[in-house]
């Protein structure tokens, strides 16, 4: 995966589009942030999501963190391995670990931001945590 | 010294065949089960439970008591859960015959000294929270949250007002969003204020005609009292909406100030903190709730009455209030609590409550003291009944955090305050260490932190090492939970 | 000053580490004008002698302790309690605990709660149940709710008349600011038509609540009411009764989606009216969405097995507004009482007190159904529990059989419109295995029969 291909979402979700489709994750430095990750929620294949609507929830011990869809779109597929196995998500968060795919809205893929925007906000957060 | 053989899985002690209690034989006509019950709804098997012998039940219980901690048997200063002595009498007098035998659909008449009791601890209340409708049903004070709210709606409802809103600051419970939510209501988280207080700019920003309740902890969870409530519940009352006070932290200001001499006009006691319920490894609690007349009307019921004027009828009745919202669980309430409350409030009288904040305040600025060189307070020079340190300094200086010396406390035969809460303090220690514990033992508590500062951070990571088990994996439980005993998994 | 240590000399030493001439001035930060400027007005202190005698007093004008033999219902019952189980929960150990957050600390209840929830599972042929809810009521709506989330319909709760009214306000309470619909479904015959119930779900409902043995006593179809609201998609909700399971099919043998139940009768005290025990059990893949605490068997840091609360993700104090309740607490000594009282009565003790019940209740039934005027209100197999129809009204009966040393009860009329009109002559009659022949016989010879 050529992460400089992917766009990202300020709540650290990344997307790929192929064409009018796109595949949706979360970032290393979401699941680094999360840290041990036990459970999983994710939608029902025919719903359709707004940009920045949440489409799911990652749960750790101690927390639990929504999961915002990057764009809209109607969702066509979904990741159901996940639910079995999270360590795939730990290893693999921008290949195995990924979460829906979204037949797009606007394939465009607006307001969103670039690998070396999304890597300045990550160096932003890091220090202010 | 413990018996683990005992300890075991109560399922692993059972022997076929082995009785705890037998039932005397059937003194009516024998006729068969299937003659009164169809048998399509008769069980085929007997139930599934384990065979276990008297003793056995006993000595499985009585040892795995010895693996807690207690207020009982240590200190146990966890913040914002007043973990204050259980006096002794309570469990007898609670226990007497005609009190804890009597059915809850018993006529009035025929209970009238438990309605004289409840009734007077309803009068109490009022007079402790300065509002004056109470009512004891709700369960638990998070009941007693969800209870207010919904009389909160009803009321709004009737003077035809569509209010939407509950607005709390982000240190609150999570039990108040909670409530809200269930409640029906949308939720309004408000950031503090750099001191921790509530930022009224904020709070202001966040105001219309559609904000219903503002609730607020007062003190606050890092243990200060708001020094602008009056103003607070001005703002809140000036856009229509109405003030709900947390009573959870009652225990620092118990006839120095009510919740509605400060703005209040809701509020809930938690019966097993502040009026030592106890606390039960979890519960039960009883959390009563005090409201201004204008929204006496909507209580819950019931409530008990006293008939006024001479009369050969019973004086103590049960009611409901006209607009009541309904019942909020079965029955009265959670009686056996709000019995134990009562007999502490009649053992320590108006001057014995006033002693206890001024003894629970002083406690807790005195460990304060003792500790602000190791663990300083960020927020507030002087505390209420609980205060809110931090690790940070001893982590970043030592790898050493919250964690590793509220697991360190165990082995020294403390158990932990309260950790990483409220999340506006890093590294968060939040004691509170009641007015029933001596100097000594604060002394010695305190003692303790400066011994385990200094110790190895590995050796502290690691901790606690003389408990019977250690640090559980919380992870591998949360994601294949074992929630039952299976014969498999033994 | 009943509970405090500190002696003048010692406050004054605190004082002065802390830097504060006196205690007041540690008030300093509470506002003056908030400050109550009087005393409390509080009934005297009084000494442990002196409440023990007015408590006394007062306990001694309520009509329990024996003084009148009990045949009441309605949900509490006054069953046998095994003195192990008052000596178990007066541990100070385990009541003067809090919640066992720190488990290393806890392993006591954890373990014990631990062993309620797999007992309760054992007992209702169930997947999961929870560490305790407050009571039968709100474990009732807790159950709706979490029928809603997994359904995903938030419309539309339907409910039988013939579960408990009290239970039914419960939720009309907790429904009262939401859009859902609360159809409640009348039972004239004292048990649900199934073809009725039929007519009332749709794709819309969330769930199906009943009871079974149900208010009146009587035993439903659970079977058949389970399969109708999975015919639906929607989850069936029994609310049982602990005792009956020494006798009757559990809800996982007839396919209840969640059972719920008042605990009161496992050991427990009717202390007028709480606090009582709320079971809560459910299909394991309902969990994640499941309310209340869980605690759940792992290991230690070097592989010692252990228990700790787990999927507090869930919870208000992570989750807060979308947490699956506002629950805070669990009934954790009263949890331990039903744990201690199941391991006391074992499977054989089980069986042998709901039979009694069973059989008592019958021969209750066929005495008092013997006084002229006096006839069952349903014509419906029953467990421990019956309606009585009275030509002369509810009161009459009551009262005649008060001034012979009975409590029977209580009369329906008490739930007002939650009941209706149609059975405002009738009375509910409970015979638990502590009850005698002697007694019923006595009772029915006073009430004419």
């Amino acid at each position: 995966m050529d992460l400089n291909a992917l766009k990202y979402a300020k709540s650290h979700e990344w997307i790929s589009a192929q064409g009018q489709t796109a595949t949706v994750g979360i970032t290393d430095f979401a699941v680094h942030q999360l840290t041990d990750l036990v459970h999983i929620e994710l939608p029902r294949i025919g719903r359709t999501v707004r940009q920045g609507e949440a489409f799911g929830e990652v749960e750790s011990v101690k927390a639990v963190s929504d999961l915002y869809s990057p764009a809209a779109g109607e969702i066509v597929a979904v990741n159901d391995a996940l639910a079995d196995d999270l360590a795939v998500l730990s290893d693999d968060p921008f290949g195995k670990g990924w979460m829906i795919k979204l037949k797009l809205a606007d394939p465009s893929l607006p307001g969103l931001l670039d690998r070396a925007a999304y890597e300045a906000l990550c160096a932003d957060e890091s220090e202010h945590a | 010294m413990r018996n683990l053989l005992a300890a075991k899985p109560l399922f692993e002690l059972a022997h076929a065949g082995r009785r705890g209690c037998t039932f005397p034989a059937s003194d009516v006509p024998e006729r068969s089960i299937e003659a009164l019950v169809p048998k399509s709804q008769i069980s085929a098997s007997l139930p599934e439970l384990p065979e276990l012998a008297e003793p056995d039940v006993i000595r499985h219980f009585v040892n795995l008591s010895t693996l807690n901690m207690s207020v009982d048997t240590h200190f146990y200063p966890l913040g914002s859960c007043t973990m204050k002595y259980n006096p002794k009498r309570h469990e007898r007098l609670a226990r007497l015959p005609g009190l804890v035998d009597l059915h809850p659909y018993q006529v009035d008449e025929a209970a009238q000294g438990m309605l004289a009791i409840l009734f007077e601890m309803q009068e109490m209340l009022a007079e402790i929270s300065g509002l004056p409708a109470v009512s004891l049903h709700p369960a638990a004070g998070a009941q007693g949250e969800l209870t207010a709210l919904l009389v909160a709606a009803a009321y709004f409802r009737d003077k035809g007002q569509h209010r939407t809103k509950v607005l709390f600051p982000a240190s609150a419970h999570g039990t108040n969003p909670a409530s809200a939510a269930l409640a029906g209501f949308e939720c309004v988280q408000l950031k503090g204020s750099a001191h921790g207080l509530v930022d009224l700019e904020e709070l202001n920003a966040h105001l219309d005609e559609t904000a219903a309740v503002f609730m607020i902890t007062n003190p606050n969870t890092l243990g200060l009292f708001e020094p602008e409530i009056g103003r607070i519940a001005r703002i809140m009352h000036d856009v229509g909406g109405l003030v709900y006070i947390d009573g959870a932290n009652m225990n620092a200001i118990l006839g120095i100030t009510r919740p509605g001499d400060f703005g209040g006009d809701m509020m809930h006691f938690n019966v097993h903190k502040t009026f030592t319920g106890p606390h039960g490894a979890g519960g039960p609690g009883a959390g009563p709730i005090a409201v201004r007349d204008f929204l006496a009307d909507y209580l819950p019921a019931p409530v008990v009455a006293r008939r006024g004027g001479a009369s050969d009828k019973p004086a103590y009745r049960l009611t409901v209030p006209s607009k009541s919202i309904g019942r909020m669980r079965t029955f009265f309430g959670n009686v056996g609590i709000l019995l134990r409350g009562y007999l502490y409030l009649r053992t320590l009288g108006a001057e014995g409550l006033k002693a206890v904040s001024e003894n629970a305040v002083l406690n807790a600025n005195y460990l304060m003291t003792r500790l602000s060189d190791v663990l300083p307070t960020p927020h507030g020079k002087r505390c209420m009944h609980e205060f809110v340190a931090s690790a940070r300094a001893v982590q970043k200086e030592r790898g050493i955090s919250a964690m590793d010396i509220a697991k360190r406390l165990l082995d020294y035969g403390f158990h932990a305050p309260t950790v990483y809460f409220p999340l506006v303090v890093p590294e968060a220690m939040m004691m509170e260490p009641t007015e029933t514990e001596s100097k000594e033992t604060l002394d010695a508590f305190a003692d303790a932190i400066h011994k385990i500062v200094a110790e190895d951070p590995k050796f502290l990571h690691e901790a606690p090492h003389s408990t019977l088990v250690s640090r559980p994996d919380d992870v591998q439980a949360a994601r294949k939970p074992i929630l039952k005993w299976e014969p498999s998994a033994s | 000053m009943t509970y405090l240590f500190n002696t003048p000399d010692q406050r004054r030493e605190m004082l002065q580490a802390v830097g504060a001439q006196s205690i007041d001035e540690l008030f300093d930060q509470v506002p003056a004008d908030c400050r109550l400027s009087r005393a409390l007005e509080l009934p005297s202190p009084l000494t442990e002698m002196e409440l023990e005698r007015e408590v006394s007093v007062l306990a001694g004008r309520n009509v329990a302790g024996g003084k009148r033999v009990c045949l009441m219902g309605g949900g509490v019952y006054d069953h046998f309690i095994p003195a192990a189980v008052d000596e178990v929960v007066s541990r100070g150990e385990f009541y003067t605990a809090y919640t066992p957050y720190q488990a290393e600390a806890s392993q006591g209840s954890l373990q014990a709660f631990f062993e309620y929830q797999s007992l309760v599972c054992r007992l209702t042929g169930m997947d999961i149940s929870n560490a305790s809810m407050y009571e039968g009521g709100t474990s009732v709506s807790e159950a709706a709710f979490m029928a809603m989330r997994v359904t995903g319909r938030h419309d539309k709760v339907v409910v039988l008349g013939s579960v408990n009214p009290e239970y039914r306000e419960v939720l009309r309470s907790y429904l009262s600011n939401l859009k859902c619909e609360l159809v409640v479904l009348p039972t004239p015959e004292g048990t649900a038509q199934l073809a009725d119930v039929k007519k009332a779900l749709d794709d819309k409902t969330a769930c199906l609540v009943f009871q079974h043995p149900n208010f009146f006593g009587c035993l439903e179809e659970p079977e058949e009411l389970a399969r109708l609201a999975r015919s639906v998609g929607a989850l069936s909700i029994v609310a049982f009764d602990p005792i009956s399971l020494g006798l009757l099919r559990r809800p996982g043998d007839y396919g209840a989606d969640v059972a719920v139940a008042e605990g009161q009768s496992l050991g427990i005290p009717m202390q007028y009216g709480g606090p009582f025990l709320g079971i809560f059990t459910c299909r394991e893949k309902f969990v994640r969405k499941m309310p209340g605490r869980l605690v759940g068997r792992t290991t230690d840091r070097i592989g010692r097995p252990c228990y700790v609360l787990t999927l507090q993700a869930r919870e208000q104090h992570i989750r807060r507004e979308k947490a699956t309740s506002n629950i805070c607490t669990n009934q954790g000594l009263l949890a331990l009482r039903a744990t201690a009282y199941l391991s006391l009565v074992g499977p054989q003790g089980l069986k042998e007190a709901a039979e009694l019940c069973c059989r008592k209740a019958h021969y209750a039934a066929e005495r008092l159904t013997s006084i002229p005027g006096v006839k069952l209100a349903f014509d419906r197999p029953f467990f421990k529990e019956f309606t009585l129809r009275c030509t002369g009204g509810a009161e009459a009966i009551l009262l005649k059989a008060r001034q012979a040393g009975f409590d029977l009860g209580p009369s329906l009329s008490r739930f007002g419109t939650a009941i209706g009109d149609s059975l405002k002559d009738a009375v509910l009659v409970a015979v638990t295995e502590k009850r005698t022949k002697r007694e019923i016989d006595d009772l029915a010879a006073a009430l004419g029969g």
